[in-house]
């Protein structure tokens, strides 16, 4: 029973330097929240541990002994049964114990994550759709409210309050390095603070099995200082900017011509969509189709070119676009910056 | 009904009963008291075998022959879950691999967990239990065995439901569990949702027959003297697993009909939109979703409380408290469904209810491993491949307990839920806790069942490579959970470092899966070629194994009786028995509930192919169903013809009392 003991251990041991340094990881907090989600974790672990390799010598020691079982099974020595009893009545107790620790521990790791967003003063509401994310930046002025998709910025070292919802099936909202998830469902608003102590990109995905897409349902926290975060506001609420050449006047003339207006909005121009990922400023973002691709013009042309390739089964359609109309379309977008 | 008249050959109480109307003379015919063997035997056998010929063989309700069927079936369709498993770790042995696009996967990882759950962990359990429970409390057959047979073809007909389906490319796809809207009519067009709903009422049916049957058997039917704390620990886990069945199983036949009727009939219980709820379908779901877990679980400490003893060379350390953690078990089993639904936004304090009485079940569960340590500790235990696999059971279900009282904690679960190291966490639980005691169970009871040993060298190579295989492939899952990954996933971006040790598990799953094969070749191997086991290989002390290997039809030529919980080992010459029971009429002894005392003698219903014609007419309603609810209009018809037949008047004096 020692080889894959010492086996299990040594790829542990192995695969967690390389697996610590990810940017989607539970043991790699960096807000609050997800770091005291980690110390509980490690302090269970820990505890687990002892309690385990306890309970293995105590199933290694007969194997070990000289004596072997007896012949008559019906003798029992009522002396050894007295002993044994006490034995298991106090590894009982002990157990209980043990369980009662662990509960009044945990209920009071929740009221520290509780606590955390009492003074948020930012608010934005997360919408999931199959399979993308709805980000609104709600404002008590309406001209403040901001749309945007997938990415979430948001100013470092300050909680935040995501009120989550969906408006199709169930998803989670899960970012591992700032905090547990928590469900978007249909008819339900749930509220999820969090904060990011410095400036940084958190990848998290969806956490819930939503359909086909469920693996491409990735979304960022993007932390930055509050200038910087305030700046990109105030540049986000700015109406797209105008195509800049020929070809990307071109692009924007098929855009609202073809199909894509009627899923997509793309702020001062006539395309109103609301069912699909809002595109003023797509440029601006990190990645295209929920973090299923870099942001880059050869992706952005893959993307519109052939999603069902991409993406099977989401609900971007195929529209039927020759080569320079793909090219124009790319231009136009690649300039929403 | 017939009043007892039984004699035993040791001083069993008689009961106050005795006198209430005996059978008239006339109806009554030979009995086996003083009889001789040999024509005890042919008399016996001609009453209660199998009727030969395929209208025989189907029509069969000899539980060991039920049973056996059961097993197969269920082995079966592990052997096909495996391989939707295999499939799966090959789509994730690297990123962003083409093998497999989400459509596929989406069915494949929903059929392997209803494939595991409902086709083969919960039929296994109660095949198990069809076959030994009436062997070990010293009966000829289970009670029901029509309704047994009843619940068997039930549970083939849906598992060939489903898994045509999945041929047909019409397999659900919205995971085992479907949650609504995902599995709604907004959200899964086409049938696929609907075949889980109805497959799930097919496995339902049958496992609610099987545990009444096992119920009735364990409280009705035991030898006489078998009082309640000599009834052996295994039985003591088949019957609180049936009540747990009892009280879980309607659960999930309400969810699956709710989902059936929003779907069909255009109901909206579980529409947001129209005043219904989707967290509705949930609590509904793990009202018998966490239960079952336990279904699962139960049956196999009854199988490791019966291994330990005979190895140890003593009877089990706290009997009572075995029974009673059991029970409290079985209890506390149906309060802690919510900390499956800790993400989903509960009130704080009503979550932290949940974590405190997930964590209790711990103790009812620490209780039975500390007796089973204390039962091995009275000197170095015989290892035996049964063994072994116990050890086996005992190294990975404490981590997968142990994890799981992790995820009891809110907060905790909240990083971890829905990841791979839940993933990682049940199977330790459900493979540690209920596939090894089931192997070394397969190991210490095929020679019963076959009458040959399987082999002892295979084995210990089949354990090994179980082990390792099984670990190499579950525990890194646990840290790949830890970095981040979900379930569910058909893929994931190379960045984030998940593609090495994805391999690795996806390595140990092939080992994991060669193991099954060495497996599959010891149990031909043993049925062909092993060393004739005869009755009492292990000298084991169980009533099981007082008969011949393999039991006749009849189980035993005369009733025994029990004076210990470990009869044989108390009755070293001879067991005693009962006697008066008819030879040439399928009589069964009925005893008092609590005190096991000789009550009456009660007919045991004949062979009958109506139960398979029942099940047939209901197989067929339940699939029609799925295309128009009106198949419940036109399915009443069959399903009451045949009915009648099962249930037509024999003729016989007794009914008509």
């Amino acid at each position: 029973m020692k080889r894959p003991v010492s086996m299990a251990f040594a790829t542990a041991g192995a695969l967690l330097l390389q697996g610590c340094a990810g940017w989607q990881s539970v043991l790699d907090p960096k807000g609050p929240a997800a770091s005291e989600q980690a110390w509980l974790i490690w302090f269970f672990t820990g505890l687990c541990a002892v309690v385990w390799v306890l309970v293995m010598i105590a199933l290694a020691a007969p194997l070990m002994m000289r004596s072997r079982a007896q012949a008559e099974p019906l003798a029992i020595d009522a002396g050894a049964e007295g002993r044994k009893l006490r034995v298991v009545l106090t590894a009982v107790a002990v157990t209980a114990a043990i369980l009662i620790g662990l509960t009044l521990l945990s209920f009071f790791a929740n009221r520290t994550l509780a606590a955390i967003g009492s003074d948020a003063s930012l608010t934005i509401r997360v919408t999931g759709h199959q399979w993308w994310w709805e980000v609104r930046y709600e404002d008590a002025t309406p001209s403040r409210i901001l749309t945007t998709a997938n990415e979430i910025h948001i100013p470092a070292g300050e909680p935040v309050r995501l009120l989550l919802t969906s408006t199709d099936v169930i998803h989670s909202f899960w970012i591992p390095s700032l905090s547990g998830k928590l469900d978007l469902i249909p008819g339900h608003i749930n509220v999820l603070d969090i904060k990011a102590d410095k400036p940084g990109v958190y990848r998290g995905q969806c956490a819930e099995f939503c359909g086909a897409q469920h693996a491409n349902m990735g979304t960022f926290i993007i932390a930055e200082p509050r200038a910087k975060f305030d700046a990109w506001w105030n540049d986000q609420l700015q109406p797209a900017v105008a195509p800049a050449g020929d070809e990307a006047k071109a692009g924007e003339d098929l855009f609202l011509r073809r199909p894509c207006v009627m899923c997509h909005r793309i702020g001062g121009t006539p395309a109103g969509g609301t069912v699909a990922p809002d595109l003023t400023h797509i440029a601006s973002r990190k990645t295209l189709a929920a973090g299923t691709l870099t942001m880059s013009r050869g992706n952005l042309a893959a993307w519109i070119a052939d999603p069902q390739g991409v993406k099977p089964g989401s609900h971007m359609p195929v529209v039927d676009l020759d080569g320079d109309e793909l090219n124009a379309i790319v231009a136009y977008l690649e300039g929403l910056k | 009904m017939s009043s007892a008249d039984i004699t035993g050959d040791r001083d069993i109480s008689k009961p106050d009963t005795a006198s209430k109307g005996d059978i008239a003379p006339e109806r009554d015919g030979p009995r086996d008291t003083g009889m001789d063997d040999a024509r005890l035997h042919r008399w016996l056998e001609r009453t209660w075998r199998t009727p030969p010929g395929i209208v025989g063989a189907l029509s069969s309700v000899d539980h060991k022959v039920i049973a056996r069927r059961y097993l197969i079936t269920a082995f079966v369709f592990l052997c096909l879950g495996g391989l939707n498993a295999i499939a799966m770790r090959i789509q994730l042995s690297g990123p962003q691999r083409g093998l497999i696009g989400p459509d596929l996967y989406n069915q494949l990882f929903t059929m392997h967990g209803v494939t595991m759950m409902f086709l083969f962990a919960v039929p296994i359990v109660q095949a198990t239990g069809i076959y030994l429970v009436p062997l070990m409390v010293g009966t000829r057959n289970i009670a029901f065995p029509r309704l047994n047979a009843f619940g068997y073809w039930i549970y083939v007909s849906g598992g060939v439901f489903a898994w045509v389906s999945f041929a047909l490319n019409m397999a659900p796809d919205v995971g085992w569990f479907a949650y609504v809207p995902l599995s709604g009519p907004e959200f899964a067009p086409g049938k696929r949702a609907d075949v889980w709903a109805q497959m799930i009422t097919y496995t339902e049916v049958s496992s609610l027959a099987v545990a009444v049957a096992t119920i009735v058997t364990v409280f009705k039917q035991r030898a006489p003297g078998m009082s309640l704390d000599k009834i052996p620990l295994y039985v003591w886990a088949m019957l609180v697993t049936s009540f747990v069945v009892v009280f879980a199983m309607p659960a999930v036949m309400i969810t699956s009909t709710f989902l059936i009727l929003d779907r069909l009939v255009g109901t909206h219980i579980f529409n947001p939109a129209e005043g219904g709820d989707v967290l509705l379908f949930q609590h509904l779901f793990w009202f018998f979703g966490h239960p079952e877990v336990y279904i699962i679980f139960l049956p196999a400490t009854g199988m490791v409380s019966s291994i330990i003893p005979v190895f140890a060379r003593r009877p089990t350390f706290g009997h009572l408290g075995l029974v009673l953690s059991l029970v409290a078990v079985g209890f506390l089993s149906f309060g802690l469904w919510v900390h499956h639904m800790f993400a989903t936004g509960l009130p704080k304090l009503g979550a932290s209810f949940f974590t405190a009485s997930s964590m209790m079940i711990a103790i009812p569960n620490g209780v039975q491993i500390f007796c089973w340590l204390a039962t091995l500790w009275d000197g170095r235990p015989v290892v035996r491949t049964p063994l072994l696999f116990v050890f086996g059971f005992f190294f990975i279900f404490v981590i997968g307990g142990l994890t799981g009282v992790m995820l009891a904690s809110v907060p905790l679960d909240l990083q971890v839920h829905d990841t791979y190291f839940v993933v990682a966490h049940f199977h330790y639980v459900l493979i540690g806790g209920s596939v090894f005691p089931l192997l070394g169970a397969a190991y210490f009871w095929f020679p019963k069942i076959s009458g040959r040993m399987m082999s002892e060298r295979l084995g210990r190579w089949h354990f090994w490579l179980a082990f390792i295989g099984f670990n190499a492939t579950f525990f890194p899952m646990h840290l790949v959970g830890l970095w981040g990954m979900p379930r569910r996933v058909y893929t994931y971006p190379a960045e984030l470092g998940w593609g090495n040790i994805n391999l690795f598990i996806s390595a140990g799953a092939v080992l994991f899966f060669l193991s099954f094969v060495l497996f599959i070749f010891n149990l031909a191997h043993g049925a062909l070629k092993g060393a004739p086991a005869g009755n009492n290989p292990w000298n084991a002390g169980t009533l099981e194994w007082a008969t011949s290997s393999p039991p006749p039809s009849y189980n035993f030529a005369r009733i025994p009786i029990a004076t210990h919980v470990e009869p044989l080992w108390a009755e070293r010459e001879a067991l005693p028995v009962a006697t008066g029971l008819r030879v040439d009429a399928r009589e069964l002894l009925i005893s008092t509930v609590a005190e096991a005392h000789p009550d009456i003698r009660e007919k045991s219903a004949a062979p009958s192919i109506w139960p398979l014609l029942a099940a047939i007419s209901v197989g067929a309603t339940f699939v029609y169903s799925i295309f128009t609810p009106w198949a419940v209009v036109w399915g009443a018809a069959p399903i009451a013809i045949t009915l009648i037949g099962w249930f037509w008047p024999k003729g016989d004096p007794e009914d008509e009392e």
